[in-house]
């Protein structure tokens, strides 16, 4: 038993991974919550996880962080696996920032930050983790008092205040207002410019695809795919999207014709194509169009995104709008 | 305010604590001010009076009346009226009066004025009309009965005086502030605790705790700590107010005062964070806090002595803690006998407490 788990630390500094996960498996009832997980997050990247609410994100996360006991499977944080020795003193090197938490309402925001600093044996000083967290003018502030993304700010700076090696964020911008998010997303990055680890949950697009190195797609419990976010998009659907209705006379024909198509579908009475180089499509079918004397009506060209990614791999939207 | 140096964890956590209570203006209210006004009103309600005289008539058409009426005023116990035969049953029987002295055969009970005879035993000068279910009725027939007989002229055979109770230390007042102190230290050890630590659960704030490196056994110490610091107010508002307003004195030590209100605290506090153990909802813990005091409300004697409860239930409920308590604190503030007497009902907080204590960390719901 300890051989073995010796023998995958000695793996881990090899790959220098901070999170890695085998076979992770959580059930509640006939709920796949979490269903045969594979991850590995390397030391000093952004990991994000990405997906619809009910993914198995949160419990996920939740196990790595060793709130919950998975099923089965190997989990192994900084090289550590929960319950393996104490627990207690490992939670110094990592940090957590958990969904829904709500701080003492009667407590100000420099005192709740004192308390969670006493907890740690190192760190940073409560001032400090003030200046950097924007929150110098609300320190002397009643929790109840704050909005939701002064909270936020301050769940950071409690997470933020011993300098962990590895930081955990689930759903960290849920709900918040875009100056709010921006906010958070400024502190964040200043924790990896310091070589930390994150690895954070999300449903937003533009969040994982701004802050994180390498992202995992997961819904039902499953990861489905995993990788930079850029070459997962140009992998998975292509750099651009094309999409336009057509008249009752369009030739359907001229579209396989066209440069650099990857993809390409019906859609109401129209088309999208899924194409990797937008500049080498878009002027081709144009020309064709005019060429045939075709009828084009809401012709839109964009940028790939992360949400295109997971139309394509589940059929499903990320977030209900 | 920041600038100052960080304690040791359990050291903030208490302070935490302490800050959280103070700035609830209801729980101040629930510890100092409820209390205080509770032992205002009882020792109002129960307060000392010269014993009321107790009413009699006496029919206002016999040839004696006054006479009787003369001998009856005599005594410090009767106030006697006069009152026309007509209407002697109706005041008997609203309890204007307790008895009625008469020669007259025939009252009239009834409202439909039917006389009701009343056959004159053998030999016998007076009636006295009395219902005997009334205890009221029962202290006038004696109290007539030997007013009468003296004012006739019999000797009394032996000397008696009578020594009324007024010191403090035997009044009810006497017997309410110890007992409102058990109760109040029962009730904000619990609910105090209870709801704090149920509250942070339902926010998810204990499991946000519980993935940091503070020591557990810390938070939960720091509830019991932080309940030492306003034990001290609690117990000097009601025994203060007691000695300030009633003269309620305290006989027994201040220390051991102290001793007791301290075990009996974190007694409370255990069994509060026992319920609070596994409750999710507000409403679970409250449902649970209510099933467990309520009994010891009406059985433990805070109010009236529970030797008036069956020999039966006796045992059980000398094992009650809030039982315990208020014995301990009786028998310190009232009697002042030294702590090492009541150590059964010190062992009884100490059991209660402990068990429970060892009950609540053991199935302790952190998420």
């Amino acid at each position: 038993m300890n051989d073995s788990a010796e023998k995958v630390s000695l793996d881990e500094r090899q790959f220098q991974a901070a999170v890695r996960c085998r076979s992770v498996k959580k059930y509640y009832g006939a709920v796949k919550a979490v269903d045969e997980v594979d991850l590995e997050v390397r030391k000093g990247e952004c990991f994000g996880l990405l997906g619809p609410n009910g993914a198995g994100k949160t419990t996920l996360v939740e196990i790595l962080e060793g709130l919950t006991r998975p099923d089965r499977g190997l989990v192994e944080v900084l090289g550590y696996q929960w319950g393996m020795g104490d627990d207690r003193s490992f939670r110094e090197r990592i940090s957590v920032q958990l969904q829904e938490t709500q701080l003492a309402d009667k407590l100000t925001v420099a005192e709740t930050i004192r308390i969670f600093r006493s907890f740690y044996r190192q760190g940073r000083s409560v001032e400090e983790v003030i200046r950097k967290a924007g929150l110098e003018e609300k320190q002397g502030e009643r929790v109840m008092k704050l909005s939701g993304g002064t909270k936020q700010k301050l769940a950071l700076a409690c997470a933020l205040v011993s300098e962990p090696e590895l930081l955990f964020l689930d759903e960290p911008t849920t709900g918040l207002d875009p100056q709010a998010r921006y906010q958070v997303w400024e502190i964040v990055e200043e924790f990896k410019s310091r070589r930390g680890t994150v690895l954070l949950t999300t449903h937003y697009m533009e969040e994982a695809a701004r802050l994180c190195d390498r992202v995992a797609i997961m819904d039902h419990g499953k990861i489905l795919a995993m990788d930079r976010p850029e070459l997962l998009v140009e992998s998975l659907v292509g750099r651009g999207i094309i999409e336009f209705r057509a008249g009752e006379d369009f030739d359907e024909t001229l579209l396989a014709q066209l440069p650099s198509v990857k993809a390409m579908e019906r859609k109401n009475s129209g088309f999208v194509l899924k194409v990797l180089e937008l500049n080498q499509t878009l002027p081709a079918l144009l020309a064709e169009v005019e060429k045939r004397n075709l009828k084009l009506a809401g012709l839109v060209s964009r940028p790939a995104t992360l949400e295109d990614v997971f139309i394509a791999l589940t059929g499903g939207k990320l977030k209900d709008e | 305010m920041s600038e100052s140096r960080i304690h040791h964890p359990l050291m903030e956590l208490t302070i935490a604590r302490i800050k959280e209570t103070i700035r609830e203006p209801e729980a101040m209210f629930w510890i100092f001010v409820f209390p205080v006004l509770l032992a205002l009103g009882l020792g109002i309600a129960f307060r000392d009076r010269p014993p009321e005289k107790i009413p009699v008539a006496i029919n206002s058409r016999m040839k004696d009346t006054s006479q009787i009426a003369e001998m009856i005023s005599r005594s410090p116990r009767l106030k006697a009226q006069m009152i026309a035969p007509a209407d002697l049953g109706q005041f008997l029987r609203t309890g204007k009066v307790a008895l009625i002295i008469s020669r007259t055969r025939e009252i009239n009970f009834l409202k439909s004025n039917r006389a009701e005879n009343l056959q004159a035993q053998s030999g016998a000068d007076l009636f006295l009309i009395y219902d005997p279910t009334r205890s009221e009725s029962q202290l006038a027939r004696l109290a007539v009965s030997d007013a009468l007989q003296s004012g006739m002229g019999r000797k009394d055979v032996i000397a008696l005086q009578d020594q009324e109770v007024k010191e403090p230390g035997a009044r009810y007042i006497d017997f309410l502030i110890p007992g409102l102190v058990a109760m109040n230290l029962m009730g904000s050890g619990m609910w105090g605790v209870g709801f704090g630590i149920v509250f942070a659960r339902t926010r998810k704030l204990l499991k946000r705790l519980a993935a940091s490196p503070m020591r557990r056994s810390h938070y939960l110490l720091a509830f019991m700590l932080s309940r030492l610091v306003f034990l001290v107010g609690e117990v000097a508002a009601v025994v203060g107010f007691g000695w300030l307003v009633f003269e309620v004195k305290v006989y027994g030590s201040i220390l051991d005062l102290a001793i007791v209100a301290i075990i009996g605290s974190m007694t409370f506090t255990g069994m509060g964070l026992l319920v609070a153990s596994r409750a999710t909802t507000i409403e679970t813990a409250s449902g649970w806090m209510n099933f467990i005091m309520l009994p010891m409300y009406l059985l433990s004697g805070t109010f009236f002595s529970y030797s008036r409860f069956p020999a039966l239930l006796q045992p059980f409920i000398r094992a009650l803690p809030l039982t315990a308590l208020n014995d301990t604190m009786r028998a310190i503030i009232n009697q002042g006998d030294p702590l090492f007497k009541s150590w059964l009902e010190l062992l009884v907080l100490i059991l209660w407490g402990s068990v429970s204590f060892a009950v609540a960390v053991r199935i302790f719901r952190w998420q």
